[in-house]
This record gives C-alpha cells, structure tokens and sequence, in this order.
C-alpha cells in the first residue's frame, strides 16, 4: 500500500487496509484487526482483508467470501455516515489484537 | 470521542532515489511513539485554497530506529500527491501525516515464523519494514521474499536485499522479472504463478505465516494460490495498493 493509486480517475479497489486512518479517527482504535461477520455468508473477516471500493462518494467494504457490501461509509463536512447493514456484527477486544493468529 | 491520531508534523530530513521512478523520503517526527512493521501512516496536502487530499504510504523502516521513519513512494503520472512528492519536496520541507496505522499487516519478531513474503513492485514497502526489523533485532526466522519487479532497474531496494540475503541468517529473496530479463539472470522470468508459489514456499512448509503486498491483481493470485496449497487462511495477511501494474 504504497501510495493508493494516486490516481483520482481510476475506481480503487483496495482493502480495508487503507481506510486505516479513517476508521482510528472514527473508532479511537484500530479496526484493520477487527473481525468483522457479513451478514450475507456469514463468513468472519477482519476489516484489513475486506475489498474496498473508493470511487464513489465514500467507501464501500465488500465481504471478501461473497463479494456483498458489508459496510458503506461516506464523509460529510460535518459528519461520517456508517451504514453497517451487510455486518452480523463487529468483535472490539478490550487488549490489541494486532498480529496475532 | 478524543482523535486518538492527530495531525503532527514532520521534518523532510532526507531523500534517497531508489530507482528511476521511486525515491525513499526520511521524516524527522521527534517524540515518535514508534511502530510496528506493516504498518502505515497517512499524509496529509493542503494548498492554499483550503483544498487538500491525503494518502497513506507504508512505513518502510524499522521501528529501531529513533525518531524518524522513512517511506518510499513511487512517482504515479497524473497522480495528486505522489509528483509533489517526488519533484517538489526537498530537505527541510514540513508535511502533515499521522500515525502510525494499523494492526492487521504487522510482523514482529516475537510472532515468530517461518516468514514468507510476497511482493509485486512497491508492494515491497511494508515487507521492507518486516525485513529490517529482522535484520536489525537479530531474529533468524527462515524467512523467504518472493518478489515481481518489471525489469531489473526497477527492483527497489535491491542491493540492501542482496546484502540481508549474503548476510547467512535465513534471509533469502527470490525475483522473477515479468517484462525483460538482463542477460545472464538465473531468477524466475513470468508473472507469480501457482507452480512458482509453491516452489518458492516449499522449503518453509505450509505454516508459515504469509505477508503478501502490491497489485490488487497480484495479491488476488497469490492469496488464492497459496490458499488451495494449505497455507490457513488467518495466516495469509494481504494488502493492496492498487491497480498499478507490475
């Protein structure tokens, strides 16, 4: 993830690696390492390995199993929208998860 | 909520050409609370309209050192960011960033191994951060890199990874170039493939814990690949940059 394809013109397909950044300013930890369950397969994922679409107006995560959305999330000037309907649920450890498994 | 990661600046303390197109920036970030390797920062630009754009770039040195970190960027044309970076900043400069980001692509000695590392072009940054951090704590894990550059003048890093390689404590990086070959190489010679794969891991056998980074192309083969040879799916971390070829 060197530089997310610095290219404004190209749709980015990443992962959750690169909404990094976002994601600790919004939840005050970080959530690259949080397993995530999509409520579609029901296969667990933690968000650094879900795809990532950023050529929209905000960031869509897609369930890396299924390919369904399993959050949207969009920036506004005065607010961040979490749409969370595609997760089952979202596993916030109290001790850092980090590398392990 | 408290921003637990606010914008700081940084001192541009160095800049280092790498290859052609990529050059290593040193940022001077006094009090830094360190990081661990994998993990990223973003950097923030704001012109003096108000109009600013961030990007996250790998760290790519190891957590040993004090007090600043360096990260290399690769010139993309056309790119918002990465031109300003790679024409305009020079020592002394000050850039916003924040950081250090991230949990899920980390590597640290203690986690132990064997380490098999999968890079296309500078998919190799994070990687670089894991493999100095080995170097520089001492650990001797069997580590292996499989790296895909285009041609031989753009491999990054190549005579620090040859030293780590001569340096006789597990280290080994295998290349495949995907475009042309100089003449006389002995390293492979396609795009990373499932035979190449599971030629490369084969002496770590299939526990070992997997960092794969580059090409969102590259990561989708290589993860599959390494899936359906047996490697757990947990231990495969990836990340991808992006849709710039290698």
């Amino acid at each position: 993830m060197l530089d997310h394809s610095d290219d404004p013109s190209v749709e980015r397909e990443l992962d959750g690696n690169a909404l990094a950044g976002v994601f600790e300013s919004m939840f005050g930890g970080d959530m690259t390492a949080v397993p995530g369950r999509c409520a579609h397969c029901h296969t667990v994922n933690m968000v650094g390995a879900m795809r990532v679409y950023m050529g929209g107006p905000g960031a869509v995560l897609r369930c890396p199993a299924c390919d369904e959305v399993v959050l949207r999330i969009v920036e506004t000037a005065d607010a961040t929208y979490v749409d969370a309907r595609g997760a089952a649920y979202l596993v916030f450890r109290r001790s850092p998860e980090g590398a392990r498994g | 909520m408290v921003n637990p990661i606010s914008w700081r600046l940084a001192t541009v303390n160095g800049i280092r050409d790498e290859t052609s197109s990529v050059r290593s920036l040193t940022l001077g970030l006094p009090g830094w609370p360190g990081h661990r390797p994998g993990q990223h920062i973003d950097l923030r630009l704001t012109a003096e309209d108000g109009y600013s754009v961030e990007r996250s770039y790998s760290i790519a040195s190891e957590p040993e050192r004090d007090g600043e970190i360096d990260i290399t960027v690769e010139r993309i044309p056309d790119g918002e960011v990465s031109p300003f970076l790679d024409e305009v900043v020079v020592v002394g400069d000050r850039l916003e960033v924040r950081g250090p980001i991230g949990g899920y692509f980390v590597w640290e000695a203690a986690l132990g191994g064997p380490l098999f590392l999968v890079a296309g072009g500078s998919g190799i940054v994070p990687l670089m951060a894991m493999i100095r951090h080995r170097h520089r704590a001492g650990a001797t894990v069997p580590t292996r890199l499989l790296f895909s550059s285009r041609y031989a003048e753009e491999i990054i890093y190549r005579a620090e990874l040859d030293a780590f390689a001569a340096a006789g404590d597990g280290f080994e990086v295998i290349h495949t170039l995907t475009r042309s070959r100089p003449p006389g190489w002995t390293g492979y010679d396609r795009r990373i493939d499932d035979r190449m794969l599971a030629e490369v891991l084969e002496p770590l056998g299939v526990t070992a814990r997997t960092y794969i980074c580059g090409p969102t192309a590259l990561v989708e083969v290589a993860a599959n690949a390494l899936v359906r040879l047996g490697l757990p799916p947990d231990r495969v971390r990836t990340e991808r940059f992006g849709p710039t070829g290698t």
